[in-house]
């Protein structure tokens, strides 16, 4: 491979790539607004200029192709001077507005600010003024005098979210962005414009001022909102979710996600509805009820049926882990009837990242060879063949207000949910589901890449330090007695835990104590996830061998 | 062990105690005179000059709107994790305001931090030396305790423009 020098240190470099990816590989970081590793070339903030020995000018790293011998200075004096000259005359018009700004805390202009600019002004004039609170899009506001052009969100449009909805207009000091007459910024990818803008000119609606970003924990998750899985953080303060942001993965979903996971994937997790503990329906009415006296009713009541009398409902919204242990559950009560639905939102699929599959791990159910022939079980229940059914995470009401009908045909519901719904409704028993936030496990997406998942969020069972969860400052160092300590903690738990519960009463075969337990014996028996682990799996995932994809 | 020497002996008026105590005496006597300089408090109340560090207050516009942007520098700053700020919008120009803002007095070290880094001049520390309560709770102040017309707080304002770059 051809190499170039890059501040005295030899770096090798694949031809067609520029001095900054070099540098980058060679974890040497150039300062840089507009270039961005996804989108093409734009050179216009000029900062990432460098001196390259034989060159009669400066060159800017973003759109210099790297080529052989040559020799790169990031750090001399005609550098440094040209990067101060730049930052300097960004921050001419840039107003002093870190104090009320969402990016402060994660702002490229503030870093480079205190890393590689002079640290005063001499700008004596009035600073331009702009529009601070436009509205571009349903989801964006758009502050016009934070914008230092670097053209980054024009350029994520056209090229990743293939819209062709925003535009540079007038020029000079008096650009600003702006969507094209008649457009509107409202494709299904526009909130990734935050992320890669380089400061705060682009704010979330629905996340702007709800929290400082140095005052919230940040959890390595997976999005529930199709079967992408798209790998996201969570971020936390004070036991609530405020906020997701996709995580780089280069297998799945590289740096982006879709405005529909990150918005609508993580309300219900500290919603109202929640269900808190669980509940025994008495005289017709569902009551709150303690943990040993509803396992206690739950096992007393199933046993009262023949084993093919009782049916289960599997879900693809929740772990390979909760399904694995609900299926080997239905077996040890010799119970063949496993179901579990589809949820297909037939033509909401792009090229891009979103999938018609509504779910984080239907693929994972597949794999555990548990089929999705609900219309089956609405069979068996309608001619009082099941008179029994326990489900898991799934709610059939909402599926589908047909399954009313049947429900009330039955004698038995038992139902774990996290969320009050249609069919909780019907149940004569309830236990509280941890939802994803709040449970380790791992999803299959629909390529088949096994993804772990880890709490972000505790509940009743679950304590920050003792269960290694990622802490904010506030979770450090804070105590019972602090209004900021206590968020609403549910008393919930995740649904293998609750079926080895029950199956306590039972069997007593499925002695799990935690979730990579269960996932180590799902490795053991299943040939699709042989030899993999949590550590294994780590943060990226894992996608299993061809072979076995085929055969699903 | 040896026995250490006396650098010097005492003499023998040193050694009869009269002359030292009644120049004590001479000494309490003379006091007695002088203008007092204890208060009785809390009968007579101590008014401390402007420099004093008492609670943290917010300072309140004229036009009964908090200076405090909310912008949660304070609450980063406070080595005592004292200060609790949860920000919203407003229509007015600065954008965002404290929905909330909780100083917990037991928490506080009255080290004047929050106001050192406030971009606003929005907090600052008052002459309030009077803090008392009988719970935790009570302990927290909200906006309703904290907020403080500007009027009454020029005094700090000045010694704080006077003395800070
Ligand atoms: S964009 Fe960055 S530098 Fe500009 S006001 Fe916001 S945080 Fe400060
Ligand atoms: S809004 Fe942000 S991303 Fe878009 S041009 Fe301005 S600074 Fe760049
Ligand atoms: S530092 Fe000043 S402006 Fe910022 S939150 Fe505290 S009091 Fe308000
Ligand atoms: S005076 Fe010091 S301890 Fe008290 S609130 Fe301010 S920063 Fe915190
Ligand atoms: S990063 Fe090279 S010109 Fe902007």
């Amino acid at each position: 491979m051809p190499n170039i020098t890059i501040d005295g240190k030899q770096v090798e470099f694949k031809s067609g790539q520029t001095v900054i990816q070099a540098a980058m590989n060679a974890g040497i970081d150039i300062p840089h607004f507009c270039y961005h590793p996804k989108l093409s070339i734009s050179g216009n903030c000029r900062v990432c200029l460098v001196e390259i020995e034989k060159m009669p000018k400066l060159a800017i790293a973003c759109s210099t192709l790297a080529t052989e011998g040559m020799v790169v200075h990031t750090n001399s004096s005609k550098t440094l001077d040209a990067r101060n000259a730049v930052m300097e005359f960004i921050l001419i018009n840039h107003p002093l507005d870190c104090p009320i700004c969402d990016e402060a805390g994660e702002c490229k202009l503030q870093d480079y600010a205190f890393a590689h600019s002079r640290g005063e002004s001499r700008f004596e004039e009035i600073k331009n003024r702009k529009e601070k609170r436009v509205q571009l899009g349903p989801r964006i506001k758009f502050d016009a005098e934070r914008c230092i052009s670097c053209s980054r969100c024009i350029r994520f449009s056209d090229e990743i979210a293939k819209a062709n909805q925003l535009t540079f207009t007038n020029r000079g000091d008096k650009v600003t962005i702006t969507t094209f007459p008649g457009e509107s910024f409202d494709n299904p990818y526009t909130l990734n414009t935050v992320d890669i803008c380089p400061v705060g000119a682009l704010t979330n609606n629905d996340f702007r001022f709800k929290s400082r970003v140095w005052e919230m924990s940040s959890t390595n998750s997976v999005c529930i909102g199709c079967s992408r899985g798209c790998n996201i953080e969570i971020w936390v303060r004070n036991n609530e979710i405020l906020r997701l942001t996709p995580r780089q993965n280069e297998e799945v979903n590289s740096f982006w996600m879709c405005d529909n996971g990150r918005l609508n994937t993580f309300k219900f997790v500290n919603d109202e509805s929640r269900i808190d503990g669980c509940y025994l329906r008495k005289d017709g009415q569902l009551v709150k009820s303690d943990w040993a006296e509803t396992l206690e009713v739950t096992s007393k009541s199933l046993k009262e049926f023949k084993s093919n009398e009782i049916a289960f409902v599997a879900s693809p919204f929740a772990t390979l882990e909760d399904n694995f242990v609900l299926e080997r559950f239905a077996k040890q009560i010799n119970s063949n009837n496993i179901f579990s639905a589809k949820h297909i939102l037939t033509g909401d699929q792009d090229d891009i990242l979103i999938r018609e599959d509504k779910t984080p791990n239907s693929f994972g159910l597949s794999i555990l060879g548990i089929k999705n022939d609900i219309s089956k079980l609405y069979d068996l229940i309608d001619n009082k063949n099941v008179k029994a059914l326990f489900i898991m995470e799934e709610d059939l009401v909402g599926l589908n207000s047909e399954w009313e009908k049947v429900l009330t045909k039955l004698e038995l519901i038992i139902v774990l949910a996290t969320n009050k719904n249609g069919t909780t409704q019907f149940a004569d028993i309830i236990f509280p589901a941890a939802t994803y936030a709040e449970k380790h496990g791992t999803f299959v997406n629909f390529q088949g890449r096994v993804q772990r998942i880890r709490p972000a969020i505790a509940t009743e069972e679950l304590d920050r330090s003792l269960d290694g969860m990622n802490k904010s400052r506030w979770d450090k160092f804070g105590t019972k007695f602090d209004r900021w300590m206590q968020g609403k903690k549910y008393d919930a738990k995740p649904s293998w835990k609750i079926i080895a519960l029950l199956d306590s009463y039972f069997n007593n075969k499925l002695k799990f104590k935690m979730a990579e337990e269960v996932f180590n014996e799902i490795s053991k028996s299943n040939e699709a996830l042989k030899n993999l682990d949590y550590d294994v799996i780590g943060d990226l995932g894992v996608t299993i061998n061809s072979e076995v994809f085929q055969k699903v | 062990m040896a026995t250490k020497k006396r650098l010097k002996d005492l003499t023998f008026l040193e050694k009869l105690y009269i002359p030292v105590i009644l120049k004590g005496l001479v000494l309490t006597l003379k006091t007695m005179f002088k203008p007092k300089v204890t208060m009785e408090y809390p009968e007579v109340k101590f008014e401390p000059p402007a420099s004093y560090r008492g609670r943290p207050v917010l300072v309140q516009e004229k036009n009964g709107v908090e200076r405090c942007v909310a912008c949660g520098l304070c609450s980063r700053v406070c080595p005592a994790l004292a200060i609790e700020v949860q920000a919203a919008e407003t229509e007015l120009e600065k954008e965002r305001y404290p929905e909330k803002f909780e100083i917990n007095m037991l928490r506080c070290i009255f080290c004047g931090f929050c106001e050192e880094v406030c971009p606003e001049e929005a907090i600052v520390m008052s002459k309030d030396y009077e803090l008392v309560f009988q719970d935790r709770d009570s302990a927290i102040f909200g906006k309703d305790k904290l907020l403080i017309p500007v009027e009454q707080l020029q005094d700090r304002i000045d010694f704080l423009r006077k003395f800070k770059k």
